[in-house]
């Protein structure tokens, strides 16, 4: 009987580690190995990464639907891109329901980990970084959801992205929550993007904290219903090192949240100071001054709605504009900026703005030259109706 | 025997002045040798490129049906050579699509082979790639010819290879099996690119003469719905086959389409360089860049006529850095012939772009 009994627990004991074959073994086959169990993956596989730093070569990619890649945590499994030879992204994801979960992707020549026309999308505690800092050699991402669904990052960060660290461009129905953007040229920036909550995060130390964003010339077309809350947005002071050419490297060093050219967007209950050029900018895409040629484009913003935010000291030490013409005309910048310009077809964009505490506003009407500027709050006072929370209903089954 | 009575048929039905007999000559010779080619539709594929008996020999001399193929304008891929094959089930012709890739039947073998010529000047095959129409659609397999070129074998995740051509060294790499989705994917359903009319019409040196291929894959079969004249690209370098502005767009479209179209893997920049947009800022003129990071070198656009030295699309395809280069695989190094090329059309054109006011 006890022979059986044995047996019986050697099975079972088998059993269970033929489970683990999910784990990529630690060694020199390390990338290979992981290459080639991302390509044979079934749907419903879960990927394992062991602990360690791991030196990769090329871009790992992945299309198969519904699979996990899961490391031991931030910090403990690191794939290193220091070296890459070949590809440009660290990881690239295109099959829905995809999660990356408990890893660190480091010092990619290109973004951190791309995921490009999924439906379900986790990244969960996930950390993109360039080791050396911000520097313009950097890649352009760190976390970079583009032509999404259902898209949840949280619980991660990115740092010394050249472009945005936590980048959501292009997407629908969207939560990014919980995670850390430092020293970025852009913390976290949602484009070109519909339906977006974008809460408890902190972004500081980036030349500019959290951009929401619309732009022309892309296939999917404006940005609207977003809600940014409870976030912390301070301190974002990094000189901008972005490439010229790149729209971000047009935001000023010193600012805290920009809004360009979206509809439906609310702003509360964050807590945004000492952004040295503003905290809270709103602005229409003609104040970048770059050329138009997308007929169907929309660059001005409507139903903004500002309120319940904190909002700390700010614009000391302004860079851009704001340094050139709006502070020597206007003395001390106020902690909400909007440059005025409406469509003329629609002269009240609904900008309104509420219980901000003491903190000062002006319309620099930079449409109008800047003359005819107003700091009157009165023609603010108004209400928006609360957008809704938003709710990912399938994110694949890990 | 099937095939053969049905390339007769056909040949009889649709020959009017072409030269039937040695065709059939040809075909009937070659009924008698080796084995069919054997398609097959599900998985798990071959593990050896043999089994498919696409080849008779080492050279590659192809099996009964297995017919040789050129386009006007090809993909470059590092200078290497490149031989591709076509093999449809008898009796099931692909059908005729004026712009997109034909309607080929299930089991259709494409296949590509890859390879340089050795020290003494013999050609060094490097890898097979196949394109098989399967029970659940396209599917790419990557085959690795081994050192004695006898066999090639199944590696959906092949080491590069070293490659000494013309005194110089070539990383060669073989695209994984997902690379190879990352092209031949459109809105993610695997296809092939290459046999579409305009790339395909064209004349061949077939065993039994010169012909236009399109009229010859009629007459043997293997497509039916041709039109007397089909649309054809350009020869990229051959400047009597079309205009420099023809040429320059059929090289985009062959080297970068693939990715930047509506469908493509890189739908998300807008920049689309199919030949026929025909809306310029997608094609890249005066398109500021959406995701090129320091890949742009502090320049503004994509492409702005008049002017290669300021057009990001020159300046990528003139790197064999992986952060800048592109295309972004299946090259390692530069095609410089091509970048010239670009760069003469850029510069050929008027216009220039508007340069942004200063930041407001």
């Amino acid at each position: 009987m006890s022979k059986y009994l044995t047996l019986s627990l050697t099975l079972l004991l088998l059993s269970s580690c033929a489970k683990k074959e999910g784990i990529i073994a630690a060694g020199p086959n390390f990338e290979k190995d992981l290459q080639t169990a991302l390509i044979q993956a079934k749907p419903g596989a879960v990927i394992e990464l062991p602990e360690g730093t791991f030196n990769m070569t090329g871009t790992l990619s992945l299309t198969v639907a519904n699979v996990a890649i899961r490391g031991q945590g931030i910090g403990k499994t690191v794939l290193s891109y220091k070296n890459q030879t070949s590809g440009a992204a660290g990881i690239q994801a295109t099959g829905d329901h995809f999660t990356l979960e408990g890893l660190t992707i480091q010092d990619t020549k290109g973004d951190g980990v791309k995921i490009n026309d999924a439906d379900g999308v986790t990244i969960r505690k996930v950390r993109a970084e360039w080791t050396g800092g911000p520097n313009e050699k950097n890649g352009s991402y760190g976390i970079y959801p583009v032509k999404c669904k259902n898209v949840l990052i949280e619980d991660s960060a990115s740092s010394g992205a050249a472009d945005a660290g936590i980048y959501v461009g292009q997407s629908k129905n969207i939560i990014v929550r919980r995670n850390t953007a430092e020293y970025n040229v852009a913390g976290i920036e949602i484009e070109n993007s519909e339906a977006a909550d974008v809460y408890d995060n902190v972004a500081t130390n980036n030349a500019g904290g959290l951009l929401v964003f619309s732009l022309p010339d892309l296939p999917v077309k404006g940005s609207r219903n977003t809600r940014v809350f409870n976030n912390q947005v301070y301190s974002n002071n990094t000189p901008n090192f972005a490439p010229k050419g790149n729209i971000v490297a047009k935001v000023p060093t010193g600012t805290g949240i920009i809004v360009m050219a979206t509809h439906n967007a609310e702003f509360f209950k964050n807590a945004i100071h000492d952004n040295n050029t503003v905290n809270i900018s709103i602005i229409s895409y003609l104040s970048t001054g770059n050329p138009m040629n997308d007929p169907t484009y929309d660059p001005y913003v409507s139903a903004i709605y500002v309120h319940d935010n904190q909002i700390g000291a700010g614009g000391t030490n302004p860079a851009g504009l704001a340094a050139d013409i709006i502070a020597p005309k206007f003395g001390k910048l106020p902690g909400i900026m909007w440059d005025g310009i409406v469509n003329a077809k629609d002269p009240d964009p609904h900008i309104c703005i509420a219980n901000n505490g003491d903190t000062q506003f002006l319309n620099y009407n930079a449409g109008g030259a800047f003359k005819k500027v107003s700091s009157d709050l009165k023609a603010h006072t108004c209400t928006l109706p609360s957008l809704t929370a938003i709710e990912i209903a399938s994110l694949g089954t890990h | 025997m099937a095939f053969v009575a049905h390339a007769l048929v056909r040949a009889a039905s649709t020959l009017v002045s072409t030269p039937v007999v040695p065709l059939v000559a040809i075909m009937l010779a070659l009924a008698g040798c080796g084995k069919e080619v054997r398609s097959h539709l599900n998985e798990p594929y071959p593990k050896k490129l043999s089994v498919w008996k696409l080849f008779t020999g080492a050279d590659l001399k192809p099996n009964r049906g297995v017919i040789p193929y050129e386009l006007n304008t090809a993909l470059f891929t590092d200078y290497a050579t490149k031989r591709r094959f076509v093999w449809m089930p008898p009796g099931q012709p692909a059908t005729y699509k004026s712009d997109d890739t034909f309607d080929f039947p299930k089991g259709t073998i494409l296949s590509k082979t890859f390879s340089y010529p050795d020290s003494q000047g013999k050609e060094r095959l490097i890898e097979t790639r196949l394109l098989v129409s399967s029970s659940t659609g396209w599917v790419a397999l990557p085959y690795v010819w081994n050192a004695a070129q006898t066999e090639a074998t199944l590696d959906v995740n092949a080491d590069p290879v070293e490659i000494n051509w013309s005194s110089r060294n070539i990383h060669y790499v073989i695209p994984n099996s997902n690379q190879c989705k990352e092209c031949h994917d459109q809105s993610k359903v695997t296809g092939p690119i290459g046999p579409k009319a305009r790339h395909l019409n064209r004349d061949f040196d077939y065993p039994e003469g010169r012909f236009n291929q399109l009229a010859y894959w009629t007459r043997i079969g293997y497509l039916q719905g041709a039109p007397d004249h089909a649309p054809k690209q350009p020869v990229w370098d051959d400047p009597s086959t079309g205009s420099l502005d023809a040429r320059a767009r059929a090289y985009l479209e062959v080297n970068c389409a693939h990715c930047h179209s509506p469908n493509g893997s890189a739908s998300n920049t807008g920049l689309y360089l199919t030949d026929l947009q025909t809306d310029p800022m997608r094609i890249g003129f005066c398109k500021t860049p959406v995701s090129a990071g320091n890949a742009s070198a502090g320049m503004l656009f994509d492409a702005v006529r008049g002017h290669p030295e300021l057009s990001i699309l020159a300046h990528r395809m003139a790197s064999d850095e992986p952060k800048i280069m592109m295309p972004e695989i299946g090259r390692t190094i530069v095609h410089h012939e091509g970048v010239e090329l670009i760069r003469e059309w850029l510069a050929s054109l008027d216009g220039g772009c508007d340069l942004p006011r200063p930041t407001i």
